[in-house]
């Protein structure tokens, strides 16, 4: 189709000369085609835009109404719980969205191990989703210091204070984050600023993830690649055989798969929404008191993996610094995923057993280390941190030698029921 | 395999010893439908708190309106001083000498049922006992060292501590753990309880003023996803026809 000739008339043929509107819905949407055999885990994709929406909606929402200062922070969010119009319910969707965001993150980045998602020729598309991992985990860090409660105080000081373990600039790296010598009235306005910008950059990454998912083409559950399968199939001469169309056959999927999501929302939202302290932890219901340390510090669930990796390295020559390593190393390593899975079979259906046991023991590291990440640090807890940080870092670093050494099982040429 | 893993793992949290103790705290039993329990509450809440704790997020036509309190009650059994039923609940004392009287600046309450929780207020407005060595006479067996007086003691009477031997360490002080009546107040023990009780429930309400509503609501949130999700699930089955 040349830019002047174009197969629709009307109003849609005016657009469709200046726009290439009827392009991207086929291309994208009607006529991209998606492996039949995609199952459970890969409602969590379509159900992270969602969140994200959501999220940027009720944010906007909220900051209608919030006041990024030291003074008023703590008040106007119980303004807006009190007095403004449904008030309470977008600020509970926003907090517990913060928490459901995370939690279909990592079912969806789970998936991609689970599956060989990030394979060739994906590497660019897992590359972007872990830029998108940070993106979001910056955003939360931001946001968590909004409603200026003494767990939001703390929280940041603690994580403010990892970039003074820089050696040699440290300290006046930290000055320049938090524009003060402690968190302040000047940090709190701007991590506002940055909490309100991430998420557009966060959207246009995700744009971006999809462009590249689409150059690709999706993976699925056999880890076979439909478009070097037969082609031809019942809308489509030359479209994989073993494709159909993304809409309408995956949007109304989708469609029921966010019934269910938001079914379980909803009851969180309208029924449970601090979770037992896990989603709202209690010490923020008090206003951040610069002269009170809380007994316990520990940040929210969703970061408490790394916080125990940071608490599990012991301090070397009187610096904190190898911690933060560890810390920043156990996200950093997501990026080499793709060169260090080395098998000849991408999903875990045909990988042999030390790759299946790898993945069960890395699930188990992952939720170990997140509980002890919101425990205080006795003894015996640093000990199993120490343990399952080992792990966490045997998955990534062992993968070479264990993918390479188990036999695979033969992969079929066209994707499984 | 991997529940087997998971499992194991789990079963070994409760033995490394890494769940924190903490006193035993009573059970309030709240109940925000009981409105004659949430009024009373108000009631003893203005009488006896309202002099140095404020609940400076709470409207007083906001509490009438959830608690079933007609205007002219208000005005007359409820609002303090020069206040209009628009005003959040506020206190006279300034900061600076609430610090100077009792060593700390006064919590407002609003939401002292959130960061601590309903069963430990009730819990401790129930444990003050003699202290001599307290500037005020009085320690608390789920707050040691608190600074606040025991502003119900006239109604409660006066508790003395229960001691038992501190495990562990040779020689180590005694710890407090409970209390014991031994001098009644103007209110049967029983009478105290309910009183507190109701202070705990009002102040749980206070906490959260929107909980029944949004309750209530989610209710019909869900039943409408119940419904939408069965029309999503035939319309997906429906299409899906042509794929299987």
């Amino acid at each position: 189709m040349s830019a002047d000739t174009v197969e629709t008339a009307g109003f849609l043929g005016w657009i469709d000369k200046r726009f290439p509107l009827t392009k991207v819905w086929k291309e994208h949407l009607a006529e991209y085609y998606a492996p039949k055999n995609m199952n459970f885990w890969y409602f969590f994709g379509s159900l992270s835009l969602l969140v994200l929406v959501m999220q940027i909606f009720t944010g906007l929402w909220l900051a209608m109404s919030y006041k990024p200062s030291a003074a008023d922070a703590f008040g106007s969010v119980e303004y807006i719980m009190r007095d403004v119009d449904w008030g309470w319910l977008i600020r509970y969707m926003h907090s517990t969205g913060a928490s459901a965001f995370f939690i279909v993150v990592y079912l969806h980045m789970f998936r991609a191990l689970l599956y060989g998602s990030y394979r060739k020729p994906r590497e660019l598309l897992w590359i972007v989703g872990v830029i998108i991992y940070l993106a979001m985990m910056a955003t939360a860090f931001f946001g968590y210091l909004l409603p200026w409660g003494q767990m939001s105080y703390w929280g940041a000081q603690v994580i403010v204070n990892l970039f003074a373990a820089v050696p040699g600039i440290g300290e006046d790296l930290s000055v320049w984050v938090r524009g003060d010598y402690v968190i302040s009235d000047v940090t709190l306005n701007r991590f506002f600023a940055f909490h309100f910008l991430v998420p557009f950059l966060l959207a246009a990454l995700v744009f971006i993830h999809i462009v590249a998912l689409h150059r690709v083409g999706s993976n699925n559950p056999d880890g076979v690649e439909i478009k070097y399968g037969p082609k031809g199939n019942r809308w489509d001469a030359n479209a994989p055989t073993d494709g159909i169309p993304f809409h309408p056959y995956y949007t109304v999927k989708d469609i029921a798969g966010v019934a269910v999501f938001l079914f379980i929302f909803s009851a969180i939202v309208f029924f449970w929404p601090d979770l037992g302290g896990l989603f709202l932890e209690p010490p923020n219901f008090q206003p951040a008191n610069p002269l009170q340390t809380p007994e316990h510090i520990a940040p929210v669930w969703y970061f408490t993996p790394f916080y125990a990796m940071l608490r599990a390295v012991p301090p070397m020559f009187g610096s904190q610094f190898p911690g933060v390593i560890v810390m920043f190393g156990a996200i950093l390593i997501l990026f080499f995923l793709p060169w260090l899975d080395r098998s000849p079979v991408k999903s875990i259906r045909y990988k042999g057993i030390l790759s299946k046991i790898a993945l069960g023991i890395f699930a188990v590291t992952f939720i170990v280390l997140a509980y002890l990440g919101l425990q205080p640090a006795t003894p015996v807890a640093t000990m199993f941190a120490q343990i399952f940080t080992g792990l966490y870092f045997a998955f990534f670093l062992l993968m070479p030698i264990y993918t390479k050494l188990e036999q695979t099982k033969p992969v079929p040429e066209r994707v499984t029921k | 395999m991997k529940k087997l893993i998971i499992a194991s793992v789990l079963g070994l949290i409760p033995v490394l010893g890494l769940a924190s103790g903490g006193a035993h705290l009573e059970s309030a039993n709240i109940d925000l439908t009981d409105q004659a329990s949430l009024q009373r509450g108000a009631k003893a809440y203005l009488e006896n708190c309202v002099g140095c704790h404020s609940l400076q997020y709470m409207r007083y036509n906001r509490m009438a309106e959830d608690l079933g309190i007609a205007e002219a009650d208000l005005r007359k059994d409820y609002i303090l001083g020069e206040a209009k039923p628009g005003d959040q609940i506020r206190i006279p004392m300034r900061a600076e000498d609430a610090e100077k009287w009792f060593g700390v600046a006064v919590p407002d309450l609003t939401l002292v049922t959130r960061w601590r929780s309903p069963d430990w207020l009730y819990t401790y407005l129930k444990s003050f006992y003699a202290d001599p060595t307290r500037p005020y006479g009085v320690n608390n067996v789920v707050f040691p060292a608190v600074g606040m007086p025991h502003v119900l003691q006239g109604l409660q009477g006066i508790q003395e501590p229960v001691m038992a031997e501190a495990h562990g360490a040779e020689g180590a002080a005694p710890v407090v753990t409970g209390v014991k009546l031994v001098q009644a107040g103007s209110l049967s023990p029983e009478a105290y309880d309910a009183l507190v009780r109701d202070l705990t429930n009002f102040l749980a309400y206070v906490g959260e003023p929107m909980k029944l509503e949004r309750q209530r609501l989610g209710w019909y949130v869900l039943g409408f996803l119940v419904i939408f999700f069965i029309i999503a699930y035939l319309l997906k089955k429906e299409y899906w026809k042509d794929v299987h």
